[in-house]
């Protein structure tokens, strides 16, 4: 186990290192200079956009900008500074980053809740109506657009009945976070409630079950323990994925609710051309993602006895 | 996956792109319409978005940090909202050649820390600011001044660190020397660039950025950033725009859709701009709290004269194609009513602004558009194509207008459109355009020479498409050397009306504000820029 995760922990550092360098690259390629960007329309004086490059290291060729970067991460944790505001990545980080953490972890909470105890009672009644019901609701809530919905919830609950406030202001208030944490959770609540009926309704006619409910166990633990287990692979691999798609994937609900977090952090560095900000932030969502496959990689052994890591 | 990008992203886009150029250009103080009882400590909200830079006067040209600055700072001058000059910091500011000022200070202003206002403060600042080693966007600004190109030269290393054309001759009194005369300089100087600061700020000019203290109607409170930004009444204010109000809270929106439901919800007292999708509504939901006004600043179509195509147009054709444009309609309706036909190259609310410069070359006509272009020799190629940024809400006018010439003239013409403002900027200095680009002016100060000799004269800053003519140049000397500042205003005036013939660019339109605000305050206005004056808004207890 212990040999397993430490080669799973080195596997990183090559994809980490190859993702950083594609997202520099990238930025790279785009069109547009961000020193010449903070002057707008007039043009500013050549020596103060010469010395403003020359401060951020934008005179470099590329590799060597990507080594001194990458150099200052590792070593000093130091994530370059924001061109325009001149304040270091790392504030600007830590500052988008608690916003996106509560967002994120109550719209998964949502998602986790929800999905699953839909998804075992449509499975439990695979064929019949509430599977139909439950069935129509997740195809409805997958196709309908996250700022279609997002618009809908804003003119009900907010300026119809008056209930939630339409816009988030202070992002530690939870009341407010509710309505974008919703509607960033229906699309991946209503997969979470197909992969888990899908698969609850298939386990129910394995071996195992019936031999479970002939041994007599109470109904409880046959469904609890024996099917819950098995049936959550599948869901558990598609959560893992979805926190990293929650954490930087929220641009759209984001903007929608006024949100100041990580996906207008994300959109707005690409639009400036900030390279740093942008790897340092994409960095971070890497290594979220690759830590999250790695604990449901882990979670298999726990789920699934016949699943070991040597 | 998760949804395709939608259109509020253009909306935010448009007010960067457009925030990216706003400047300076105050208001004076207007008459207040309150009948409810008012609160003079009570405070209320703007919206603005998350200031690019750091709150340093030289250092900020976009809309979200100016609007703060201006509230913090005061500056020598200002203007009226006919474009006349109002005394704020300054007694006068005198000349007798138009090249060298005498600027005396009036006595007992102070700034927020209680330090003196001298005219060490200003002298000092303005050669922080100019010295390349300080980064500051808006150096350039004080490349008039005598001693510039030692401090800042454009290549090397600087000569010197203060630039020798400013002199402090006691406390309250400094000379300004140009390098050459310019009538209008006073103008100038109403720009937030020239601020004062005190001692303080440079011992840390970095903390000075995330807390400023400035000479202006407001002292700086808090700034969390993201979040919103603080400022309170400075009662040691000395200057005739008093703040009637307790203090602003600068709120941060990241799109104005979202302000625009706070408004609604009361959660926002005052919006510098309604959202386009909110455009057709706004009206009706705010009734007299709807705002709808020009403010200075012009959309033009400019001809890339470095392209073989316009190189050596005849200005007929150009002539044609503007009268080709069907501006009326398309403002009311693609563009919904929030500009306003131009009719000229200088926009209104500046001095020196005439109505109906160009005569009937603004106005539509499909008949005469025609014989023009037939006359000047036709468009080379019979296409053309506008260059616009996808990202600034500008496709949907440029395919009107493209069709608008089409229609009438039969000249084949599309967008080209570059993915953002960045790429669109590249592209005109690199002098890559391909036909013609969309561009844009929104004031620096209230005087004509601004939207004329900023941008047509051979070497001005502003100057991209590449635009040269001997006649233009010379009058812009002529004009810059006048007697007088009513003398030069005449004789940009005179230039204005010379555009006509050879066509530099075609005006579209005016800018408008296109704005609310809430039943808890009263005497809103805007300034020329556009921007709410925030000293002169009332609460409602």
């Amino acid at each position: 186990m212990g040999r397993y995760v430490a080669r799973r922990l080195l596997q990183m550092i090559p994809v980490f290192i190859g993702t950083t360098l594609l997202i520099f690259l990238m930025v790279y390629a785009l069109p547009g200079d961000p020193v010449r960007g903070l002057f707008g329309d007039k043009g500013g004086s050549p020596a103060v956009i010469a010395s403003l490059r020359h401060q951020y290291g934008l005179d470099q060729p590329i590799l060597v900008q990507y080594y001194h970067y990458m150099k200052d991460m590792i070593l000093h944790f130091d994530f370059g500074t924001q061109i325009a505001s001149g304040r270091p990545v790392t504030d600007v980080l830590s500052e988008a980053f608690p916003v996106t953490l509560r967002l994120a972890s109550l719209s998964f909470a949502i998602e986790v809740v929800l999905g699953i105890a839909l998804g075992i009672w449509a499975g439990m009644r695979a064929g019949r109506f509430a599977d139909n019901a439950i069935l129509l609701v997740s195809l409805l809530l997958i196709s309908v657009p996250v700022f279609v919905l997002g618009f809908i919830l804003k003119v009900v609950f907010a300026f119809q009945l008056n209930w939630l406030p339409p816009n988030v202001n202070d992002s530690t208030n939870y009341n407010e976070l509710l309505m974008p944490a919703f509607v960033l959770a229906t699309a991946s609540l209503a997969y979470v409630t197909r992969l888990t009926r899908t698969s609850v309704a298939e386990n129910l006619r394995a071996d195992y079950i019936r031999t479970a409910i002939a041994k007599g166990l109470p109904r409880r633990r046959v469904v609890g323990v024996h099917l819950m287990r098995n049936s959550l692979i599948p869901v558990i691999t598609y959560l893992g994925t979805d926190i990293g798609a929650l954490m930087g994937g929220a641009v759209v609900t984001e903007g929608l609710f006024n949100i100041q977090g990580i996906g207008g952090t994300i959109y707005q560095s690409i639009v400036r051309r900030e390279g740093t900000t942008l790897v340092g932030l994409v960095t971070i969502l890497v290594l979220v993602y690759l830590l999250a496959s790695l604990l449901v990689d882990l979670l298999y052994a726990v789920l699934d006895p016949r699943i070991r890591y040597a | 996956m998760r949804g395709a990008k939608s259109a509020k992203w253009v909306a935010i886009a448009a007010v960067v792109a457009l925030g990216a150029t706003a400047c300076g250009g105050g208001g004076g103080d207007k008459g207040s319409d309150s009948k409810a009882a008012v609160d003079p400590a009570g405070k209320f909200s703007v919206e603005v978005g998350e200031p690019q830079n750091p709150l340093q006067p030289a250092n900020t040209m976009e809309s979200n940090g100016s609007i703060v600055i201006k509230s913090l700072f005061s500056q020598l001058v200002s203007y009226d909202d006919k474009g006349n000059i109002v005394y704020v910091n300054a007694q006068s500011v005198d000349t007798k050649d138009n090249k060298t000022y005498t600027v005396k200070l009036k006595s007992g202003w102070k700034f927020h820390d209680g330090t003196p206002v001298t005219a060490t403060s200003y002298v000092k600042a303005w050669n922080w600011a100019a010295a390349p080693a300080n980064k500051q966007t808006n150096s350039f600004w004080f490349s008039d001044i005598a001693g510039y190109d030692d401090v800042a030269p454009a290549k090397g290393k600087p000569k010197a660190t203060e630039m020798s054309g400013l002199k402090v001759v006691d406390d309250s009194t400094f000379t300004i020397t140009l390098s050459k005369a310019i009538p209008y300089y006073v103008y100038k100087l109403g720009y937030e660039v020239f601020s004062p600061l005190p001692e303080s700020f440079y011992k840390d000019p970095k903390a000075a950025g995330e807390h400023p203290i400035g000479n202006g109607p407001y002292k700086f409170v808090s700034w969390a950033h993201k979040k919103q930004i603080e400022v309170a009444k400075f009662d040691g204010y000395q200057g005739p725009d008093k703040a009637k109000n307790g203090g602003v809270l600068f709120k941060n929106y990241t799109n104005l859709e979202t302000a625009y439901e706070d408004l609604k919800s009361g959660n926002v007292d005052v919006l510098r701009q309604v959202a386009p999708k909110d455009l057709p509504v706004y009206k009706s939901d705010l009734g007299s709290r709807a705002v709808d006004k020009a403010y200075s600043a012009i959309q033009t179509i400019t001809p890339a004269f470095y392209t073989k195509q316009w190189k050596d147009i005849n200005p007929k054709v150009l002539q044609g194609l503007s009268m080709a444009i069907d501006r009326a309609t398309i403002t009311k309706t693609v563009l919904q009513g929030t500009r306003e036909p131009a009719t000229g190259w200088v926009a209104k609310g500046v001095l020196g602004y005439e109505p109906n410069v160009g005569g009937d070359v603004f106005t539509y006509n499909p008949t005469k558009a025609k014989q023009l272009i037939k006359d000047g020799g036709g468009v080379p190629g019979n296409a053309m194509t506008i260059q616009y940024n996808a990202d600034g809400g500008h496709k949907e006018w440029v395919e009107a207008v493209c069709n608008s010439i089409t229609n009438a003239t039969g000249v084949k013409c599309s967008g080209d459109s570059k993915a953002d403002f960045q790429a669109d900027l590249d592209a005109r200095d690199a002098h890559s355009v391909k036909s013609m680009y969309r561009s844009g002016w929104v004031l620096d100060f209230p005087m004509n020479a601004n939207f004329i000799r900023d941008l047509f004269g051979t070497k001005s800053d502003g100057n991209t498409s590449g635009f040269s003519n001997k006649k233009i140049d010379a009058d812009i000397a002529a004009a810059d050397s006048a007697s007088s500042l009513a003398d030069s205003e005449k004789k940009y005036q005179d230039i204005e009306k010379e555009l006509v013939n050879y066509m530099p660019s075609i005006p579209l339109w005016y800018y408008k504000v296109n704005a609310g605000y809430s039943d808890k305050v009263t005497g809103v206005e805007y300034a020329q820029d556009g921007d709410p004056i925030l000293t002169g808004v009332q609460v409602k207890k």
